[in-house]
């Protein structure tokens, strides 16, 4: 049976919503199994949405269409973009409350609510083909988040849970003057015929900007970041691993959505913004991740740059460049969400996230130490991991539109590298210093079953990203055929006549870029 | 036109006058029969409201006694607003008041007199009605404040109120006499019709002193100094009150003044209102954050209130103006929200709580009571998905369509520190450790009309969005 038979997309934002509503009014206990009940659900309706997308077929799908709200249509709809950002979110939406189980004991109910509210937003905002009701989605996410960081989370929950809010509200505001400016210029607030819309050049600037405001501090772009690395240090668990794994591709998404195909004009006059903040994040924050003592802050820190590789490969203008930034997105999502898990394991046992306190845990815990040095591998963008497809795509785009962006954006990787196999060295290998440390039990059975499915996903991405790529490239392109007016010209430049460069190049029909960068992927 | 006609078009407030006489009588000799002169009292403003109603259905447009008074659908819309808050505000106090030992037969009887004078002040379209709505209202509400007559905080408010707002009131009278020597007339059409063209020093005057005025009416910065100082020392009730109807009626009559009256000068009073906005947002959301007072909080946050009220305002448009009237109606749902849920803040003793350390973990000890408070709390910040965050909407969206686009920007950023103090309501009843200063609250009124209004406010709301647009709409172009 199709989904697109039933109104797919409000069933999937309703299961979560109704199953939120009901945790607030039971037990403990019940409202544990009610919230994986309701993730576990979604995600196999999920599973069936992928199933009943045609890749060939219409660019939206799934489209709904009700006047209920007024001025604010209730208008959904996918694309593969949104689909796989969908399915990161249901995929990863389980494996948060799985990792809630034990360690939330207080207010459960509550926790659970927030997190399937959280859940009901995060669909909504891939799936909104309303200006107003994504803005709604965007903005409402910011409830949840806040009780999430403020109840249940560490020591400086406070001040980060605030940081976290007014950032992120002072973001977003301007983006709403420019979503009204362009309803009213435009005289509709519908997504796809807004993509369509042309605004004057010089409107462009302005309402790119009031963009860039917003997507930047989700994203998060240096220098406006100094929210993550609070919010993710102080959050709970599961709570860092919905931020790093799903949030911060709103940011993404947004740009890719909203800044791209409605200005680009404006996108390509601001190509020297995006690619400058991008580099000194990658360089920076990857010095920085370098230095810390504290595992989660070094993890925040290495998203804000594995965050700036997207956003140099979504300005790209190019095929190679957006696919390879929408992989890293989802597999930054899984490998971030991961590596938080990984974190909140041994943190649950010995209640400190200090680097030092660890050491040698690949004695004394085998199993933990395998899945930990996959996750790293992935995060450092080994090939075979999904890590590796994404950022050799968007790198390859780059390259085409700047060489010195491309250099110095894949000083990154090498930096990653740094950080990440030190920070692994210092856990898992070496003396085992700390007694309580080495007395740790291995991975038991329900973390076996959060780290495993994210490894398989890993993996696969890593292996076929054929199944990632496929729904996106034709959006992709849909994009680049829109933004192509404005692309820059690359100061790389392809010798077509030159004969010892001639052997290297696969000739020929549409599609070849990503045929070549994919054959390298396998 | 005759007196048989007049009398029609002002059957709402001849209900509320004739039965506010009626009750009185009743309370001179029944001093114990607050209860029942208060249920009386909402029959009488639900009555009021529902021939408001069929005016408002009936799209009635005409004026009364030679043009002092008009029945539009602006002003009935008003007026059901007012009725609604005016009720609420009775059905809520009982309780509360008896506990203060406040609560006799007077309190509803003036409440209902106030009704009346906003009903004349939103139906007012000549000074001297005005004069008289303002005063009959004001003179019910400085009362008001000092009901509790036991509580000196409650005198003194009463006595604040008094003589800031005479002082108010001379100011208006100044304006209203400059413009009647300078224009020759009191009618607002007749004022509008001499303002247009250039206008000398002496009508620039008038129109500022009035203005000026009734921005003290309303609490707008830099005339708000009273509104903290009167909503902590009047009863909490009585404060609910003040926060909601008199709002409504003196932001409408703003409007009537501003567009009926000075419409032909829109750019000398734009600016007045477009600094009166900011300076209300900015004061109002920073003087809230040092407050320890829930109730002085919630002054200031209706001071902030008001100057993204007044942001419609500055656009001049009918837009602008049905985008008001939307606030008006979502911030008197979230304002008595706020106030109910204060008013159920129950120390051991029974006495009433106010303080922001009284709420600290209150999420634990009473979930449904924070969670309805974090819902108006946020509703009031316009996060979305809250209903709040619609009636910025509508404001901000009439700024934008105005061209006013520094305006909107400085607003809205200003917005964000106004979130900053909500939010801290929100972190103390929710992030912090219980206080256990607060006992379960036994007034079941409270609690459902709480609950009802923090259901309103939610997302829930959004579905009254299509029948609201269409009223205001209707409302707002009765005054082009």
């Amino acid at each position: 049976m199709n989904a697109a038979e039933l109104p797919i997309l409000s069933i999937m934002l309703a299961v979560p919503m109704l199953g939120a509503i009901a945790c607030l009014f039971v037990r403990d206990e019940m409202a544990r199994v009610l919230a994986l009940g309701a993730t576990l659900l979604n995600l196999v309706l999920g599973i069936w949405l992928w199933a009943s997308y045609d890749p060939a077929g219409a660019q939206w799908q799934f489209v709904e269409s009700a006047q209920l709200f007024g001025p604010i249509g209730w208008k959904l709809g996918i694309d593969g973009i949104s689909l796989l950002l969908i399915m990161l979110s249901v995929f990863l939406m389980p494996i948060c409350i799985g990792a809630s189980w034990r360690s939330i004991t207080e207010r459960v109910g509550l926790y659970m609510a927030s997190f399937l509210l959280m859940e009901t937003l995060m669909i909504g905002v891939f799936a909104a083909q309303d200006l107003l009701l994504f803005y709604i989605m965007f903005e409402a996410g910011l409830i949840p988040m806040y009780l999430i960081i403020g109840i249940w989370g560490g020591k400086d929950r406070i001040y980060a849970s605030y940081k976290f809010f007014l950032y992120t509200l002072l973001g977003s505001v301007f983006m709403l003057l420019a979503m009204l400016w362009m309803i009213q210029q435009a005289g509709t607030a519908d997504i796809p015929t807004l993509l369509n819309h042309d605004f004057p050049a010089e409107a462009q600037t302005i309402l790119w900007l009031a963009f860039f405001a917003s997507f930047a501090v989700k994203m998060p772009m240096w220098p406006v970041h100094t929210w993550l690395p609070d919010a993710h240090v102080q959050a709970p668990t599961a709570g860092s691993v919905i931020l790093a794994g799903v949030l911060l591709k709103m940011g993404g998404y947004g740009f890719l959505r909203f800044s791209l195909p409605m200005f680009p004009e404006a996108s390509a006059q601001f190509i020297w913004l995006i690619f400058g903040l991008s580099m000194v994040a990658v360089v920076y924050t990857s010095l920085v991740a370098l230095v810390q003592d504290d595992m989660k802050k070094l993890i925040a820190y290495s998203s804000v740059a594995h965050m700036a590789i997207v956003t140099v490969g979504l300005f790209t203008f190019n095929q190679q460049g957006i696919e390879g930034a929408i992989i890293v997105m989802l597999s930054h999502g899984l490998v971030s969400g991961a590596l938080f898990l990984c974190v909140g394991v041994i943190y649950d046992r010995l209640h400190t996230r200090e680097i030092s306190r660890y050491g040698g845990l690949s004695i004394n815990m085998p199993k933990y130490a395998l899945f930990f040095m996959l996750f790293t591998m992935a995060s450092v963008g080994l090939p075979g991991t999904s890590g590796f497809v994404g950022e050799f795509l968007s790198l390859a785009g780059a390259y085409k539109v700047s060489t010195w962006a491309t250099l110095i954006a894949t000083t990154g990787i090498i930096l990653g590298a740094g950080y990440m196999l030190y920070l692994y060295r210092r856990i898992a290998f070496g003396e085992q210093v700390n007694a309580d440390a080495a007395a740790m039990p291995d991975l038991d059975k329900r973390e076996l079953w959060l780290l495993a499915p994210i490894a398989a996903a890993v993996l696969w991405m890593g292996v076929y990203p054929e199944s990632f790529l496929a729904p996106i490239r034709r959006d992709v392109a849909t994009i680049v055929d829109r933004i192509e007016r404005a692309a820059p010209a690359g100061d790389s430049k392809l010798k077509e006549n030159d004969k010892t460069t001639a052997k290297y190049r696969v000739h020929a029909h549409g599609g070849e870029h990503q045929n070549k960068a994919e054959g390298a992927a396998h | 036109m005759d007196l048989s006609t007049s009398l029609t078009l002002v059957r709402p407030e001849l209900i509320l006058s004739f039965s506010s006489l009626a009750l009185l009588l009743i309370a001179a000799w029944r001093q114990d029969a607050g209860r029942l002169v208060s249920i009386l009292s909402v029959a009488a403003l639900v009555g009021a409201g529902v021939t408001s109603a069929q005016f408002l259905a009936a799209g009635t447009d005409a004026t009364a006694f030679d043009g002092l008074y008009r029945a539009d659908a602006f002003s009935s819309f008003a007026k059901i607003l007012i009725y609604i808050a005016a009720a609420v505000a009775l059905v809520i106090a009982p309780k509360a008041l008896e506990k203060m030992g406040a609560m006799r037969a007077e309190y509803p009887v003036l409440v209902v007199l106030a009704a009346v004078g906003m009903g004349i002040m939103v139906s007012a379209s000549d000074l001297l009605t005005l004069y008289i709505g303002l005063e009959l209202n004001s003179l019910a509400a400085y009362v008001l404040a000092s009901f509790a007559r036991n509580d000196g905080r409650s005198a003194e408010a009463g006595l604040k109120y008094f003589v800031l707002g005479a002082l108010a009131s001379g100011i208006l009278l100044f304006g209203m006499s400059l413009l009647y020597g300078f224009t020759g007339s009191t009618s607002f059409e007749t004022i509008g019709q001499a303002m247009a063209g250039e206008i000398g020093t002496g009508l620039l005057f008038g129109l500022v002193f009035v203005l000026s005025g009734l921005a003290f009416k309303i609490s707008a910065a830099p005339f708000h100094m009273w509104t903290p100082d009167v909503y902590e020392g009047a009863p909490t009730p009585v404060t609910a009150f003040f926060a909601s109807a008199p709002k409504v009626a003196a932001t409408a009559l703003l409007i009537r003044v501003t567009i009926e009256a000075f419409g032909s000068q829109a750019q000398a009073w734009q600016q007045i209102v477009m600094v009166v906005a900011l300076m209300s947002i900015v004061i109002g959301a920073v003087g809230a954050i040092g407050q320890q007072n829930l109730k002085r909080l919630l002054a200031y946050s209706s001071i902030n209130n008001i100057g993204f009220l007044l942001i419609g305002l500055a656009a001049g448009t009918e837009q602008g103006i049905s985008a008001m009237l939307v606030y008006l109606a979502i911030y008197v749902a979230m304002t008595l929200g706020g106030f109910i849920c204060l008013m159920q803040l129950k120390g051991r003793d029974g006495e009433m709580k106010e303080g922001m350390a009284d709420i600290a973990g209150l999420s634990k000890t009473q979930p449904l009571l924070a969670a309805a408070f974090a819902v108006f709390m946020f509703s009031l910040a316009g996060i979305p998905p809250l209903f709040g965050f619609w009636g910025k909407l509508v404001v901000f969206n009439a700024a934008i369509e105005a061209g006013m686009f520094p305006l909107a920007v400085i607003g809205i950023a200003a917005s964000v520190i106004g979130a900053f103090y909500y939010l801290k309501v929100v972190k103390t009843m929710y992030f912090d450790e219980p206080a256990d200063a607060v006992d379960a609250s036994d007034d079941k009124v409270l609690s459902w009309s709480g609950g009802a209004l923090a259901l309103a406010v939610s997302p829930l709301g959004y579905l009254a969005i299509p029948a609201l647009t269409a009223v205001t709409a209707q409302a707002a172009g009765a005054l082009f």
